[in-house]
């Protein structure tokens, strides 16, 4: 059978090994371009968000491959993005394509079926129940490894001396990441491809402002979505730090999982969680990344995206109490690089002038 | 004895006997805002954060009108009224969740909010619970709060039951509250039979939707809305649909419209929805594929700050004389 999934950051690396590796062709989803959109544009509803018409161009593009099946994850709601396999399929439908979007809904909710798609893509690909944790393991080994170099990647480039040095050593490890097929091999690509980026030349005297991007999931890990926004703040010398990994979950080395209950955060702001997407925890990262020193926050979200846009409402007040600057970045079809670039550079000059104002304070106070 | 502001749109339109009924038995004086009017929409504009749909903008204004004029603001937050869809957790738009923290940051000078959690998929016991918090708020003793939600929740009843009888819920308010006489149906028998769906703040605000419901009118033209029908009959339709959707309102219209699409008699839907409605996003596209498949014409109305009324009411009248054509060619 030949599967496919939607394209989302790096994360495709791996899902492409489980795939191949779980007895199916993978059709390797492009990465979203402007034709995905056009495509995705065309047949979506209009005031659907980015990720949707992403998602619609992707699906139609891999169905052009020839994908048969398309996996992808459900979700309770109340955000739009649980509900984008149901209206994904009447589309398909109706435009006539034959492909089927099958969609996980989370675990906790529906055990069964939860358990009987797994046990149909198992037994499709022919594999034991043995075999099939093993990929399973492999897998999820290869979407740490993948954030892990990724993460470091957004330390160092602040720091390169010959601009593009980072970004092409992260292509290089995130080769050899894609090339392991062991949980050995993964550990030694892991491991080479931080030492690429430790030996990249670079100026450690420099001291980069730093910036958290927060917002909703697709956009904040869709480089092309949103038009790589972490790689031009590293360009511009801010070092970044991202709330959403995949692999986040399980891992207590990033400031986000520090802390642990977010929603606790946002509480003296807004009284409900969850409302849906990541409305909650951008409220409760904006006052963690103030509480850790970081000079501002950028926020990221689709146009019309509910959850943030009541984050949006809110965030002012946070931005106030905790004196951090947030900039909220809403991305749609129309947004252009250009656009996305000239206001962060009217940001990074912002907050740098706000560090050195309040560096001389300091000085004065002395 | 304190006066509580009500704004006149959102939940409003289905839930105000209620409340009315209950802070009137606690001996409370209920303002509520003027009908959606430019002012409004103008004061709301100027406050919300801009990305906001019509409708929000639209309750801040609402809100701002009620400032002065009242000594709490009843903003409850809506997170569900019953135990429905596919995981059982229907709630509302993410923007009904965050409202009252969107008010209260919004107006920092505003009278106090009531803010009450109203989650009935908890249980039956929730709903007294909610009237109790209500009550304490206002400084009543819980006796009278009791009372008083028995004494509410019998008019909510008779309310659902004009609405199943085909009245319009502003109309049925006007009944049950003021005993005003029923007016007879001007439709024609025989006439065409239009169903509008959509959130109950677009149908029945005339404002909004610049009097499409006046337009159908006065086409003579019987209009229908999924509130119309009670909820036996709206649920039946769930098992169409792959998934259920997660908002309340959104369920209703498409169940409505997905039920009215089956109706031999009805000549055709309109579906209102609010510019960069989220959820309407879904709930528009869904409906019109199911109408094509099902060959039934469909319209869908969209609404923002701008909308006029000639061009409602252009695309109104195409519709209806297509309809007409269609009718008499069989």
């Amino acid at each position: 059978m030949k599967i496919s999934f939607p394209h989302m950051g790096y994360s495709y690396i791996a899902l492409k090994w489980l795939v191949e590796n779980m007895g199916h062709e993978c059709i390797v989803p492009p990465e979203p371009s402007k034709r995905t959109l056009d495509l995705g544009v065309r047949y979506a509803p209009e005031f659907a968000c980015i990720p949707f018409k992403i998602l619609m161009g992707t699906y139609l593009e891999v169905a052009e491959m020839g994908a048969e099946v398309i996996l992808t994850s459900g979700g309770r709601g109340p955000c739009r993005a649980g509900y984008y396999w149901v209206m994904h399929n009447y589309l398909l439908q109706e435009i006539g394509k034959d492909v089927r979007v099958i969609a996980f809904e989370p675990p906790l909710d529906n055990l069964k079926d939860f358990w009987k798609k797994l046990r149909w893509i198992r037994k499709t690909g022919g594999l034991s129940v043995k075999e099939f944790i093993g990929v399973l393991k492999v897998t999820w080994e290869k979407i740490k490894a993948i954030d892990d170099v990724e993460m470091r990647s957004h330390e160092i480039r602040p720091l390169e001396i010959y601009r593009g040095d980072t970004t092409r050593a992260l292509w290089k490890g995130l080769e050899m990441l894609d090339q392991a097929n062991t949980l050995d091999e993964i550990e030694e690509a892991r491991r080479e491809g931080l030492k690429l980026l430790e030996n990249i030349p670079r100026d450690d005297t420099r001291d980069p402002l730093k910036i958290g991007i927060i917002g909703e999931i697709y956009v904040v890990l869709e480089p092309a979505a949103n038009h790589y926004i972490q790689i031009m703040l590293g360009e511009m010398g801010v070092q970044t730090d991202r709330s959403i990994y995949l692999s986040a979950y399980t891992r207590n080395n990033t400031i986000v999982n520090l802390e642990g209950d977010i929603f606790s955060k946002a509480r003296p702001y807004l009284n409900e969680a969850p409302i849906g997407g990541h409305g909650v925890n951008s409220i409760g990262e904006t006052v963690l990344y103030a509480q850790h020193g970081f000079d501002g926050v950028v926020q990221l979200a689709p146009f019309a995206c509910i959850p943030e846009i009541v984050a949006k409402g809110i965030l002012p007040s946070v931005s106030r109490d905790y004196g951090i600057p947030v900039l909220t970045l809403f991305i749609d079809e129309q947004t252009g690089k250009a656009g996305v670039q000239t206001r962060l550079e009217a940001f990074v000059d912002l907050l740098q002038r706000r560090r050195e104002q309040k560096a001389k304070m300091e000085r004065l106070v002395v | 004895m304190a006066r509580v502001g009500i704004p006149h749109t959102l939940a409003y339109f289905l839930y105000y006997p209620f409340w009315k009924t209950f802070f009137e038995a606690l001996g409370h004086e209920v303002v509520v805002s003027s009908p959606t009017t430019r002012e409004i929409l103008d004061l709301g504009v100027e406050e919300t954060v801009n990305d906001a749909c019509i409708p929000i903008k639209i309750y801040h204004g609402h809100v701002a009108s009620l400032l002065d004029k009242s000594d709490f603001i009843f903003c409850p937050r809506l997170v569900s009224v019953r135990r429905h869809g596919d995981f059982g957790s229907e709630t509302f738009c993410p923007k009904f969740l965050g409202l009252p923290d969107l008010i209260r940051l919004t107006f920092p000078k505003a009278p106090p909010i009531i803010d009450t959690r109203i989650d009935l998929k908890q249980g039956k016991k929730e709903l007294e619970s909610i009237c109790l918090e209500v009550g304490d708020k206002l400084g009543n003793s819980h006796q009278d709060s009791l009372t008083a939600c028995r004494k509410a929740s019998q008019v909510h009843r008779q309310f659902l039951a004009l609405l199943e009888q085909g009245k319009m819920p502003p109309e049925a308010m006007e009944i049950l509250l003021n005993q005003a006489q029923p007016v007879p149906s001007q439709s024609l028998p025989g006439g065409l039979s239009i169903a509008v769906v959509g959130y109950p703040y677009a149908i029945y605000d005339p404002y909004i939707n610049v009097g499409l419901l006046n337009m159908l009118a006065k086409e003579k033209i019987k209009v229908y809305t999924q509130d119309m029908l009670s909820d036996k009959i709206l649920n039946r339709e769930a098992r169409e649909l792959p998934k259920s959707m997660f908002w309340y309102f959104s369920n209703r219209a498409v169940y409505g419209g997905l039920h009215f699409m089956k109706k031999a008699d009805i000549d055709g839907i309109i579906h209102v929805t609010a510019f960069a409605c989220g959820p309407d996003s879904m709930v528009d596209r869904l409906l019109e594929i199911e109408a094509h498949r099902r060959n039934k014409p469909y319209l869908s109305i969209s609404i923002d700050e701008h909308t006029g009324e000639s061009g409602v009411r252009t695309r109104i009248e195409a519709f209806v004389d297509m309809l007409r054509y269609r009718r008499d060619k069989t």
